[in-house]
């Protein structure tokens, strides 16, 4: 089976957000880049899955500039097969979707997989767009990936609970939560192979990008904790009530 | 030309989401003179679909079709697209949830559309179109401009209040071919869950972290959120130790929430954590150590041991409950 698994590039999760040139540009001094971290939860699920006897081929693919393959690195250290990188700056959803698409129609791939949003943009739209524009079936955050034999049986949770889906391929999926509770850590030899991977280079084919942004901003800061003393609980509730109007 | 709303129903039910949906389209609709067309799919009685009418609702198409009872992101986004189209929509309005993140993107592309997801209120302006989106899992909001003619958009829940705009409404039955094609990857099997209110619904939720020491001691904190109607999360750590389910874990990389009120006991409040629950509108914590760094986010706090404050302040919930 072949597998596209599509990596976001993003600032790590403890990272403290700050914006240049009038609030139009994200800071990135003195910022850690990281794997996705549903990608990462994703990964380990397919590399896990691949060690269990399965037959998997994984290609990771990412839309980004040269500072982006170091990401790609990790991924392969972890275990993936190869990477692809295509050299664009990822300007928004629907730019990268065009060309992940260009990629899988060239590739055979039987799953693509996505995380279920980036933690920068949270837009969540590369795999619905991606599934539109190659029409292919799709599920959207599944939960769970189990294998039996030639089966992917995926779960996805809804409103009403769950639902239980099987796999018909070539698809699309975003995932995350669920599919692994911690990353895989690469080992040393990983990171060794990683270095002999291959990591190709594709130019970007075309450019729809029909949404941008204009500016960020922070959220208002918060006034100051009101603080209640243990040896008057009550108190909570009454300022729940009448300050705050909540309950 | 309309305002296109794709309304879910759940076993021919809407929810308070539903009428912020129609409540937000109904802002945008007047802003660009236009109306508000509500799609669903199914059973839903004429008493319930008069609801959307009180929240601005001008029309509602309900497409009835036996291909549609199972969701597939195929069949359903190629219904809504030839809605859109039929009613000439230029604004298309989804919930930021399970099946509206999964249509969007899908929809947008099939109407050339521009795409903005977690919208958090009505365009900044509407020539150019200009939306504000939560951006960086809650850590910081971005304007976005959306180019092309039709724009879709998905509002996160809770964000937008719901108002009443009565309007006449009129009914219209929508006939829909499924192409089978479009049937590829339905579910095989259901599993309803236990009709608990989900962390997403909850406008009140009452959260624990590792402070709580073991699963054994979340009675509390379900007692709490029972007698508050409340609904139950978690931190990460706590899904991840398998104390609770995953789907309980709020934060950046779990789920992003912004309930009317937050209490977190236990929780130290970690960045990641934060960023996930600051679009609350009251957060209180509780924990023993002063130095917690939730306390610089929480609106009230009480520095204290939870399994000595919290049965105090369930009954004094309680009492408070009983006066109501």
């Amino acid at each position: 089976m072949k597998v596209l698994i599509c990596i976001g590039h993003v600032p790590d999760t403890t990272s403290k957000i700050k914006f240049i040139e009038n609030d139009t540009k994200f800071n990135t001094t003195d910022i850690q880049y990281i794997i996705g971290p549903h990608e990462e939860l994703v990964l380990t699920r397919l590399l896990d899955l691949r060690d269990a006897g399965n037959n998997m081929n994984i290609t990771a693919i990412t839309v980004g500039l040269a500072e982006t393959e170091n990401t790609l690195r990790k991924v392969l250290a972890m275990g993936a097969d190869d990477a692809i990188r295509v050299n664009a700056e990822p300007t928004n959803a629907f730019f990268v979707a065009q060309q992940i698409a260009g990629v899988v129609k060239n590739g055979n791939y039987d799953l693509v997989i996505t995380g279920k949003e980036s933690i920068d943009y949270n837009s969540g739209q590369v795999a619905g767009m991606l599934a539109e524009l190659l029409n292919f079936p799709s599920i959207n955050t599944a939960s769970k990936l189990e294998i039996q034999g030639e089966k992917l049986i995926f779960e996805r949770e809804t409103d009403l609970g769950k639902e239980v889906i099987e796999g018909v391929k070539p698809m699309i999926v975003s995932a995350g939560k669920g599919f692994a509770i911690e990353p895989r850590i690469p080992n040393m030899r990983g990171i060794m192979m990683s270095r002999k991977k291959s990591l190709a280079v594709l130019e970007p084919t075309q450019n729809g990008a029909n949404t941008k942004i204009e500016k960020f901003y922070l959220p208002q800061p918060k006034g100051k904790c009101k603080m209640v003393a243990t040896d008057n609980v009550p108190e909570l509730v009454r300022l729940l009530h009448e300050d705050a109007k909540i309950i | 030309m309309a305002v296109l709303v794709y309304t879910e129903n759940w076993n021919g039910n809407f929810k308070k989401l539903s009428y912020e949906l129609v409540s937000y389209a109904h802002s945008i609709a007047k802003s660009i003179g236009s109306q508000v067309v509500c799609l669903t799919v199914g059973n839903v009685s004429n008493e319930n679909l008069q609801l959307l009418a009180q929240y601005g609702a001008s029309k509602v198409l309900v497409c009835k079709n036996a291909d549609l009872e199972k969701f597939t992101t195929q069949s359903y986004s190629s219904l809504i697209a030839k809605a859109a189209e039929t009613e000439k929509a230029k604004v298309l309005i989804f919930a930021s949830n399970a099946s509206g993140e999964a249509l969007a993107p899908r929809v947008s592309v099939k109407l050339s559309a521009s795409m903005v997801s977690n919208a958090v209120g009505v365009p900044t302006s509407v020539e150019p179109f200009v939306v504000r989106k939560k951006a960086y899992s809650g850590k910081a909001f971005a304007d976005v401009v959306l180019d092309a003619p039709v724009k879709v958009l998905t509002l996160t829940q809770n964000a937008y209040k719901v108002e009443e705009n009565p309007q006449n409404l009129n009914i219209e039955d929508f006939q829909y071919q499924v192409d089978s094609a479009d049937l590829k990857m339905l579910p095989s099997e259901i599993i309803k869950s236990d009709g608990k209110l989900s962390v997403s619904d909850a406008e009140i939720l009452i959260s624990g972290g590792r402070g709580l020491k073991g699963p054994e001691n979340w009675g509390m904190v379900e007692e709490m959120a029972q007698i508050l109607g409340a609904g139950t999360c978690c931190s990460r750590p706590v899904a991840d130790l398998g104390w609770r389910p995953h789907y309980e874990h709020v934060g950046q990389t779990g789920k992003v929430v912004a309930p009317n009120l937050y209490i977190a006991i236990g929780i130290s409040g970690a960045i990641q954590h934060l960023a996930g629950v600051n679009g609350s509108k009251v957060l209180v914590a509780i924990n023993k150590d002063p130095e917690a760094p939730f306390f610089d986010s929480a609106d009230y706090g009480i520095v204290g041991d939870a399994f000595e404050v919290i049965p105090q302040l369930n009954e004094a919930f309680r009492k408070f409950k009983a006066q109501q």
